[in-house]
């Protein structure tokens, strides 16, 4: 893996960090499966991509990306609790809805952004080479989102969030409103993957309605990764193991990318069973390692 | 010593050639495996090997994966190529977002190729004058003629339905432009939309009774599961037509369609002057050279049509 390929898999797994923050919330801490993620990512791309050419501020589109993927989440969230429809569907129907959504967003399936204002212009414009501004950005952000978790998760609010994920029954009886919390955490995730999806866009130079194929895949290996290379015993080390586990999920990618075996060659469409055997291979490896060593 | 000569002059001869004739190196993003774009690349590795140019080809596929495609553009950054080569729209956009992120000394031209609208896609500002590093080669579709020949097959035609993925760039430029003709031409178009390939037989069918043919785009989607739509047409004697001579092979009627091994080919022939110092900022983009028609007379005969005699003189294929 070269430099520059190291490089670019550190802030692909910055930027989708975000995004992987966000499925922890619902997955991990609410116990709530949520397939939105798939549509709300680029609802995220979407907004800001019409917000940019329309003259908004790039950072600007950002809040409105977020409150968007907000109220996808609040869709997914109130049709669970107030209808009764299980998680996973609400979840899945929300998702398919917001593909025909995107597209009306976006007056069409793709918006081009490249030329368009980003959030890296003024980071260029301090000095910042641009082919490390969306490093710069994206550590400031991910550890931006990951450090506010750690706070709000700290919160009285918070902690009935995480209450309510372990043990629903005693959180109401303790006098929670469980739905309104389920309905804000959810929103809240879905409101953290859609900026990332934002900055995804403005990162690829478009926004694209199948951009978000694939999402919740990333977001769930990357939390598995993370806790199992990482540890998960506090909420702030999960948090970090979960941007740690983006990255590491990226380096994969890259490492596929420019894999070769002596003479044998691999063949392009051979790169997603190597990134899934290197995944496997680096979540097993500590596993081996302990058992070696006990024996 | 004579021995010694004699070696000597059989290394020069079998390796002067070698390093006379440069070689050279192409970093290939492509978007998702697919017969099209499989067929641009092979179109465009052939090229090299019938001139005899030695090129190695860094080949990456993103499977449909965005963020794949993406780090695929920042991983070409780093490949030492001589010459980028983007296949399909996705791809295209990832490698200029690259390019334009990369470093000075990693700049490297790029080449776009089955790109349907280059200019809304942001790759280049204008056709005939790109500037920048950025060209290639356009699969725009010739939209009037392939109306034409439906037109030809079908004299009374009067609804024509399209069925693509509302979710492709490529289709809806497609279909926009048909809608445009159907204004003036005297027809009615009737779109049906499938998100993914599990959804194309319903589309399909939900054309039944509205449409008097069907249109397929250079669709992704459809054209993955073309064999539905054909089902469709073959149980309700819909003729199926479509923009690609591949799908033709596997049961459209006919296609006004040009053959993506050929787009490679063309792409192939541009890297060419562009590897042998042209500045691809002075290189228009250039749009299919070589059109055919092709056509299948069994399934046309399976959907209930004949083609016309006049048509099957001038088609360069035709499938019995």
């Amino acid at each position: 893996m070269t430099l520059y390929a190291a490089l670019g898999a550190i802030e692909q797994g910055l930027v989708y960090g975000i995004m992987v923050i966000g499925v922890y919330l619902t997955f991990r801490i609410l116990d709530f499966p949520d397939l939105t993620v798939d549509g709300s990512l680029p609802l995220g791309a979407a907004i800001s991509a019409v917000a940019i050419t329309h003259g908004y501020d790039p950072y600007l589109s950002l809040v409105f990306a977020a409150a968007g993927g907000f109220m996808a989440g609040v869709v997914t969230a109130v049709l669970n609790t107030k209808f009764r429809i299980l998680h996973l569907l609400a979840s899945i129907l929300t998702m398919i809805a917001l593909y025909s959504i995107n597209i009306r967003i976006m007056s069409g399936p793709n918006i081009a952004l490249l030329g368009s204002s980003t959030v890296f212009d003024r980071v260029s414009q301090l000095g910042v080479p641009p082919h490390l501004a969306g490093l710069v950005v994206f550590s400031i952000l991910a550890l931006t989102v990951a450090a506010c978790m750690v706070w709000f998760l700290s919160t009285e609010l918070g902690q009935a969030l995480l209450a309510t994920g372990d043990n629903p029954r005693m959180i109401t009886s303790l006098g929670v409103n469980t739905h309104f919390i389920i309905i804000l955490g959810v929103g809240l995730s879905n409101g953290l993957v859609a900026m990332s999806g934002a900055l995804v866009a403005q990162n690829q130079g478009a926004a694209d309605v199948g951009m978000g194929i694939g999402t919740i895949v990333a977001g769930l290996a990357s939390v598995i990764i993370g806790e199992t290379l990482f540890g998960a015993s506090t909420i702030a080390r999960a948090l970090a193991a979960a941007l740690l586990g983006s990255i590491a999920y990226r380096l994969a990618i890259a490492l596929a990318l420019g894999f070769e075996f002596g003479k044998f060659s691999f063949n392009p469409s051979d790169l997603n069973l190597i990134t899934a055997i290197l995944v496997i291979g680096a979540l097993i490896t500590p596993r081996i390692k302990r058992g070696l060593i006990q024996r | 010593m004579k021995h010694l000569l004699t070696a000597l002059a059989l290394a020069v001869l079998l390796v002067a050639p070698n390093a006379m004739a440069r070689s050279y190196v192409i970093a290939v993003n492509q978007f998702v495996e697919h017969p099209a774009l499989d067929a641009v690349f092979n179109g465009l590795s052939t090229y090299f090997k019938e001139n005899n140019i030695e090129v190695t080809f860094k080949h990456h596929n993103a499977q449909a994966n965005m963020g794949t495609a993406n780090q695929i553009g920042q991983q070409m950054m780093a490949e030492q190529a001589d010459l980028l080569v983007a296949i399909a729209t996705p791809s295209a956009q990832a490698c200029a977002q690259a390019l334009l992120k990369a470093p000075p000394s990693a700049k490297r031209p790029l080449l776009f190729s089955a790109v349907t609208d280059p200019v809304a896609a942001g790759l280049v500002k204008d056709l005939k004058n790109p500037g920048g590093k950025i060209t290639g080669v356009s699969d725009q579709l010739p939209i009037a003629k392939h109306i034409e020949m439906v037109r030809t097959f079908l004299p009374k035609m009067q609804r024509l339905g399209i069925l693509y993925n509302a979710g492709e760039a490529n289709s809806r430029a497609t279909v926009v432009a048909i809608r445009e003709l159907s204004a003036t031409q005297g027809f009615e178009v009737v779109e049906a939309t499938a998100a993914k390939t599990g959804d194309v037989y319903q589309a399909a069918a939900s054309l039944v009774g509205k449409a008097d043919a069907i249109f397929i785009p250079t669709d992704n989607t459809i054209i993955a599961a073309l064999e539905n739509v054909l089902k469709i047409g073959i149980q309700h004697k819909l003729p199926v037509f479509a923009a690609d001579v591949d799908s033709v092979r596997r049961g459209a009627v006919a296609a006004m369609g040009f053959d993506y091994y050929l787009h490679g080919r063309q792409t192939g022939a541009m890297a060419r002057r562009i590897l042998e110092g042209a500045d691809p900022g002075t290189v228009p983009v250039e749009f299919q050279k070589d059109l055919q028609l092709q056509i299948n007379s069994k399934y046309a005969a399976l959907m209930g049509i004949t083609p016309p005699q006049a048509l099957l003189d001038t088609a360069t294929k035709i499938y019995q």
